[in-house]
């Protein structure tokens, strides 16, 4: 299918009159007055799931190194994990063009931050309230940033931070978080290990590892827009933040698969 | 298009008038420990039977300022404070540090200086906020400087409350809220004019810090603290002729003459102004 929205023409001007700008704010100095004001209206290219948990030192976050083209594994070397500041990192799914516009933002945000350094550092929930905003402003606009993501960090009283935002402006923290497919495949084995706020004290940062590093493996196993290959990053008070990239889903067995049925052309 | 009036010794002359403004206005004192940080100000009346203009104004829970010079100035540069500190909270779900609300304020007045056609801001401003790097007290000025200090006046006759800051300031390095305030009001009575003294009307009050929220003190509440000093009215008489060997030494010292006239105390604020001048140029 051609992709150009330009290319796809309009009703013929000789029959039914050129396009009127005037209707539903159109805006003419876009460059093309003959097509009217366009906003994002789908995903293109498109992230998976982020998934991210807190231990009782920090927090851990993960997410494939894939770029999907609707069903078509596209790009297989976009990282979607960006580090802002000195203790946060935000994860982003959803579209691939549009994560990379909030990359630049965050960048420019820690540029302007930087340039007034009076050691007042942005740290996570600053950088969460923040997306939020933009988030809200744009679906404000009808033109919606397509993505959900999941901020980590320390907060103001120093202790682990994890909350999620997406494109409507929805936010929501919990000691456990996983944006898309991952929030019905990776939460429920992820809140086997922290089930609510509590526990986190007793969850130390190799247990937590370990545990994102299940999930990414099955993700990869149930998730048809997924990649084995992924990025992890962990964030301590003790390390800062530790950038783990092109990590492998290890020991994968698809012995179940032959189980699986119901799908496609086989008799059940 | 720029154009510049300047005299031969290259600095703008419209700043000049704008720094002078300030001296017309009545005199405001801040000071600071790392915990707290207090302004006291002197309110003047028009006439015996009006109002006092307000000298203090809070921005937000953690942050305030004080005015010497034109009070309409002040208003703008507060709403314009107001509404930084308010989106600082929006957007980031934070509080505007202290020293980021200096700045923003110093840009925003150094923009006058720069093109024609424009006037700079008439007014001086002492800046108090308690924010996660403690407490702060910034001096703004209207050619665009601003200046973190521990103790600070602006104001008429600021140079007699500077001096008792000057004398005292190692003393209330490490005073608690109620300490720091009595220095403060201390140092403003210094500042006073030969027949005027400290009334609950003339004096305003505020303090910031750790777990106290900016709050202000005006009429009625201001009565508490001036029964804490031993005297409201100016006492540089008694102090001169105490300690007059001491304090003959310091070369900016206007305790001696109390018979000075106006001119003659303004000239000598000039000189002084001229020194820290030189000091920050360099």
């Amino acid at each position: 299918m051609d992709h150009d929205p330009f290319r796809w023409g309009r009703p013929n001007d000789a029959t039914y009159g050129g396009y009127n700008t005037k209707i539903a704010h159109a805006n003419p100095q876009a460059g093309n007055a003959a097509m009217p004001t366009m906003n994002t209206q789908q995903p293109i290219v498109t992230g998976t799931s982020v998934i991210a948990m807190k231990f009782k030192d920090g927090i851990v976050i993960a997410a494939d190194n894939l770029g999907s083209y609707g069903a078509l594994a596209r790009f297989d070397d976009v990282e979607r994990l960006f580090p802002v500041g000195e203790n946060t990192v935000v994860g982003i799914s959803g579209d691939i063009s549009d994560l990379q516009y909030i990359s630049r933002l965050l960048e420019d945000l820690e540029i302007d931050n930087n340039y007034d350094y009076d050691g007042h550092s942005l740290r996570a929930p600053h950088i969460h309230e923040y997306l939020q905003k933009v988030f809200y402003a744009r679906r404000s606009k009808m033109d919606p940033l397509w993505n959900s993501t999941i901020v980590g960090g320390f907060d103001d009283e120093g202790k682990p931070f994890l909350k999620y935002v997406d494109l409507l402006g929805v936010k929501y923290s919990a000691p456990t978080l996983a944006t898309g497919f991952g929030a019905y495949l990776a939460s429920p084995i992820l809140r086997k290990v922290i089930f609510e706020e509590k526990d986190v004290e007793k969850v130390d940062e190799e247990t937590a590892r370990n545990a994102i590093k299940e999930c990414m493996k099955v993700l990869y196993y149930r998730d048809a827009r997924s990649l084995d290959k992924y990025s992890m990053i962990t964030i301590t008070k003790e390390k800062g933040v530790v950038f783990e990239k092109n990590l492998r889903s290890e020991n994968q067995s698809w012995r179940f698969a032959k189980d699986i049925k119901g799908y496609g052309t086989q008799k059940v | 298009m720029r154009s510049r009036r300047r005299n031969t010794n290259l600095s703008l002359i419209k700043v000049e008038y704008a720094l002078e403004a300030i001296k017309q206005g009545s005199a405001v004192v801040g000071l600071t420990t790392k915990t707290h940080a207090v302004l006291v100000a002197l309110k003047r009346n028009a006439e015996e039977l009006g109002s006092y203009q307000k000298k203090i104004i809070k921005v937000d829970e953690h942050l305030g300022i004080a005015l010497a010079g034109l009070a309409p100035d002040a208003r703008v540069l507060s709403n314009y404070l107001r509404e930084q500190a308010l989106n600082q909270k929006m957007v980031f779900n934070r509080p505007l540090s202290t020293e980021k609300a200096s700045i923003l304020l110093a840009d925003k007045a150094q923009k006058n200086t720069q093109s024609y056609g424009g006037r700079p801001y008439g007014v001086g401003l002492l800046i108090i906020g308690y924010d996660e790097t403690g407490a702060h007290l910034f001096e703004f000025q209207p050619s665009g400087s601003s200046l973190e200090y521990v103790g600070a006046a602006i104001g008429a006759r600021s140079q007699a409350g500077r001096t008792y800051l000057e004398r005292t300031f190692e003393e209330y390095a490490n005073a608690t809220k109620e300490e720091l305030i009595v220095h403060g009001l201390n140092a403003l009575r210094d500042t006073l004019a030969q027949d005027k003294e400290l009334t609950k009307l003339n004096t305003s009050i505020a303090v910031v810090g750790k777990d106290t929220e900016f709050t202000l003190y005006d009429d009625d509440d201001v009565q508490q603290w001036l029964d804490r000093l031993d005297s409201v009215a100016n006492n540089r008489r008694g102090a001169a002729a105490g300690n007059d060997d001491d304090d003959d030494e310091d070369e900016n010292n206007d305790e001696g003459d109390e018979k000075k006239d106006d001119a003659a105390a303004s000239a000598e604020e000039e000189g002084v102004k001229d020194e820290d001048k030189m000091e920050t140029d360099e």
